[in-house]
């Protein structure tokens, strides 16, 4: 197990440096100057260069990748250009509506997936399981972001029970903070739990059809009690996979939606820092990104072994 | 019969909801929405309008100030004298001014805000507005005397912009995040990536405003913006994104369009230096193949004035020279032809993010079409097109709106982007930069209009419009945009 162990994490650190890499420079790459694209078109050169050297952006691209790297080992992730504020309180004060965002979505397409997929199982084939999976596909077709205008239409616009965007704080409460994320969890939950529903459906009929599945009916449990007991445990199992994989892309992913509700969420401000070649801002926010998937599929693994004897044996 | 009965039911409706308005008390507070978040707070030291479309007039003041109709006037400053020869200017300091943080505005700080800005390692995005300034001396707490090197007609109208505001010695090292001035408001807090608010300054030395407090909110998404609007998130849209939607406003009782003028002009600009368009003909050739107001109509949904010149109409000294560059796609043919090229030819078009340049480079470059002209649009952000187009100078044509207040002082600059190079046109700028008499300023003016018109340096299309909404309760917001600002003193709500 330790071994195991030290092998992942050796493939981790590994995979992070490579990360690292080919984010300092496919960012670098970018054509556009923060420094000129901050003062615009009629400063002078010598502002320029002022400007440059104040940023640190005259050293060389070496020097400012190990400068990076080496102020990331210590937690330093540096300073917006733009904003002039360190980027790790930049990113802290963000993730407090990303990360709830995140949760809110995930368990608010868990809540429909669940039912909708043990719902369709049980009826597979009949009116009810067509009737699911005909709205599962049109989820997964339809884009979040299209609900997400519907959603203000119809509850911010006509019904006004929901601001059509923005996000109030913690500091009003619990809440008004829920409510004021309400809309966007939903615009992103719905198109999650379409996929979900439909993984949570396949996985029980690929239960249903096994022999201990035969054998339970045959010890007298009814139908029902069969798929309750011995089904949906046993078909959890790539559901949290899923679930997982999902709750990576919900906190990446969310850029759009967080245009959309004009949310002071990681995608916006990725969004606008791209646009105003705050470089220092994307590379650390999308390596922090990049770190948070990896460690989880790290953690991952570890747990599948302490679950799985298989798998250990194998490394 | 039921149409009948749903108007008077919906007019009594109205008049009913008008009444219990004029009835409620006056609202105190204001939400003013934007579309682009201010990197930081300083206007001294960053091109960024966003900037000053916040603290402009409300936390920070200069010398002298834009008014909502353009003109400038005594701001901090209360008068001022001009020596003879019009290179020594003595400003009379208003009395009892203070900075937010309580300390006392005086010579000394205007001294050291001006000498700030033209120092060597200054970060000033507008360092050549005080490029004239030989020296600023603190004659007593309440006098600046400025000795300029050679006289400039235009150093009064300088010193209102953002970047030329007084900031104190005291508070200037953090005065990114933490604004401290002499304006009616002070700053309150900035949730970054949402809003920022500001609040009334109780020691401002001019008259009280009638808002105590402020909140900018950020949003950029133009179907974004239509939403907030609509559900009454917010009460003001300065710059309103999509021009499409504002009929819809127009049309509700709830909501107020203000549509003004901008300094923005909007060009085809044109690489002078890259053949075929260092040909005057081809030049020529591109001014009459364009149809302004189809693009005007397309892009702008009717929304701006047509220019002939890189001038703003609004302004007293402003030639309507749209008559040389009339659509006439049969003489841009025949003038190509004349050039050597009856087959048209080939070029770029680099299409900056906003709208009026994505949407107006599409129809541009399908005019350009029908007289054999091939432009194949790139589509770029703005750190890209400041690379490439701006400073690199790699391109053929490009589609952008000039914002700066009177800058056809550009035009004498050979190595700007669009690289004209006239004499003649250089010697009309050194003219007006000594001259000081209005009268013979204005026919300077004009006759640098007229030059650049009949040189066809770019293709001029239209001025920008500045498109706003608001509540119909709210008063007092610039319906033009001499610079960007809004300026929070003169807005209330109507009771």
């Amino acid at each position: 197990m330790l071994r195991y162990a030290l092998k992942r994490l050796i493939s981790l650190l590994v995979s992070l440096s490579v990360a690292s890499v080919v984010i300092f420079a496919v960012i670098e790459v970018a054509p556009g100057d923060p420094a000129s694209f901050m003062l615009g078109v009629n400063a002078q050169e010598d502002t320029l260069a002022a400007l440059r050297s104040e940023l640190g952006l005259d050293g060389s691209k070496m020097q400012r990748y190990f400068n990076w790297v080496g102020g990331m080992l210590v937690g330093d992730f540096g300073t917006s250009y733009t904003y002039r504020t360190p980027v790790s309180q930049m990113i802290a004060d963000r993730m407090w509506v990303s990360l709830p965002l995140a949760l809110y979505a995930l368990m608010l397409s868990t809540l429909i997936a669940f039912p909708a997929g043990i719902y369709a199982a049980a009826r597979r084939g009949k009116p009810g399981d067509l009737a699911v999976m005909g709205a599962t596909q049109l989820g997964i077709a339809v884009p979040n972001f299209w609900f997400a205008m519907m959603l203000v239409l119809i509850f911010a616009i006509n019904l006004r029970w929901f601001n059509a965007g923005g996000f109030v704080g913690w500091g009003e409460g619990v809440l008004p903070g829920l409510h004021s994320l309400t809309l966007p969890a939903v615009a992103l939950a719905l198109p999650q739990a379409a996929i979900l529903a439909r993984v949570m459906r396949s996985a029980l009929l690929d239960i249903l059809s096994e022999d201990f599945m035969r054998t339970a009916r045959a010890k007298g449990l009814s139908r029902r009690q069969a798929l309750w007991r011995h089904g949906v445990r046993n078909a959890l199992i790539p559901v949290l996979t899923i679930i997982g994989l999902q709750f990576s892309f919900l906190l990446a992913g969310s850029i759009i939606i967080e245009q959309v509700f004009y949310l002071p969420g990681l995608g916006r401000l990725v969004f606008q820092a791209i646009s105003a070649r705050d470089l220092i801002v994307v590379e650390s926010v999308v390596m922090l990104l990049v770190f948070a998937v990896i460690t989880v599929n790290f953690l991952v693994d570890l747990a599948y072994a302490a679950v799985d004897p298989r798998l250990r044996s194998r490394s | 019969m039921t149409k009948f009965m749903f108007r008077t039911i919906a007019s009594t409706l109205a008049v009913g909801a008008s009444l219990l308005a004029t009835q409620a008390l006056a609202r105190s507070d204001i939400t003013i929405a934007m579309q682009l978040e201010p990197p930081h707070l300083d206007p001294t030291s960053a091109a960024a309008q966003a900037i000053d479309s916040v603290v402009y007039t409300n936390i920070f003041e200069g010398l002298t100030r834009f008014m909502g109709d353009g003109s400038v006037v005594p701001g901090l400053a209360e008068s001022w004298e001009i020596s003879e020869d019009g290179t020594v200017y003595t400003f009379k300091l208003r009395d009892g001014v203070t900075f937010h943080d309580g300390t006392t505005m005086d010579a000394e700080d205007v001294k050291f805000s001006l000498d700030r800005a033209t120092a060597e390692d200054s970060a000033n995005a507008q360092k050549a507005l005080f490029a004239g300034i030989d020296s600023v001396e603190a004659v007593d707490p309440l006098t600046v005397k400025i000795t300029l090197a050679e006289p400039n007609g235009n150093f009064l109208f300088n010193l209102a912009w953002g970047d030329a505001v007084v900031v104190a010695p005291e508070s200037v090292e953090n005065i990114k995040t933490n604004p401290v001035g002499t304006g009616a408001y002070t700053f309150g807090n900035w949730v970054q990536g949402d809003s920022i608010t500001l609040i009334r300054n109780p020691d401002y030395w001019g008259d009280q405003p009638a808002l105590e407090t402020a909140t900018f909110k950020f949003i950029s998404d133009p179907t974004a913006a239509f939403a907030a609007m609509m559900a009454e998130d917010v009460d003001v849209f300065d710059n309103f994104p999509a021009p499409e939607n504002l009929s819809q406003f127009e049309a509700d009782p709830r909501f107020q369009v203000l549509v003004g003028s901008t300094e923005g002009e909007t060009i085809l600009s044109t690489n002078n230096k890259q053949p075929p368009f260092d040909d005057i003909l081809v030049r020529q050739a591109l001014a009459h193949a364009i149809d302004r107001q189809a693009i005007i109509d397309g892009a702008m949904f009717g929304y701006g004035t047509p220019i002939g010149t890189h001038f703003a109409p609004h302004n007293p000294a402003y030639v309507d020279l749209t008559g040389q560059s009339v659509y006439d796609p049969e003489k841009a043919k025949a003038l190509l032809a004349e050039a050597g090229f009856e087959n048209g030819f080939e070029t770029t078009l680099h299409l900056p993010p906003p709208s009026y340049a994505r949407r107006g480079g599409e129809i541009t470059a399908a005019q350009l079409a029908e007289v054999g002209i091939t432009a194949e649009i790139i589509n770029v952000e703005w750190a890209q097109w400041l690379e490439s187009v701006f400073k690199g100078k790699e391109f053929g044509l490009t589609i952008v709106s000039h914002t700066e207040p009177m800058d056809i002082g550009i035009y004498a600059r050979p190595d700007y982007y669009f690289q004209y190079d006239s004499t003649d046109f250089q010697a009309l700028m050194d003219a007006l930069n000594t001259t000081t008499d209005p009268e013979e300023r204005t026919r300077l003016l004009g006759e640098a209009q007229r030059l650049i018109s009949s040189d066809y340096v770019n293709g001029y299309l239209f001025q920008l419009a500045k498109l706003g909404v608001a509540k119909a309760g709210v008063k007092g917001l610039w319906e033009n945009a001499p610079t960007a600002a809004i300026d929070l003193t003169q807005i209330s709500w109507s009771e």
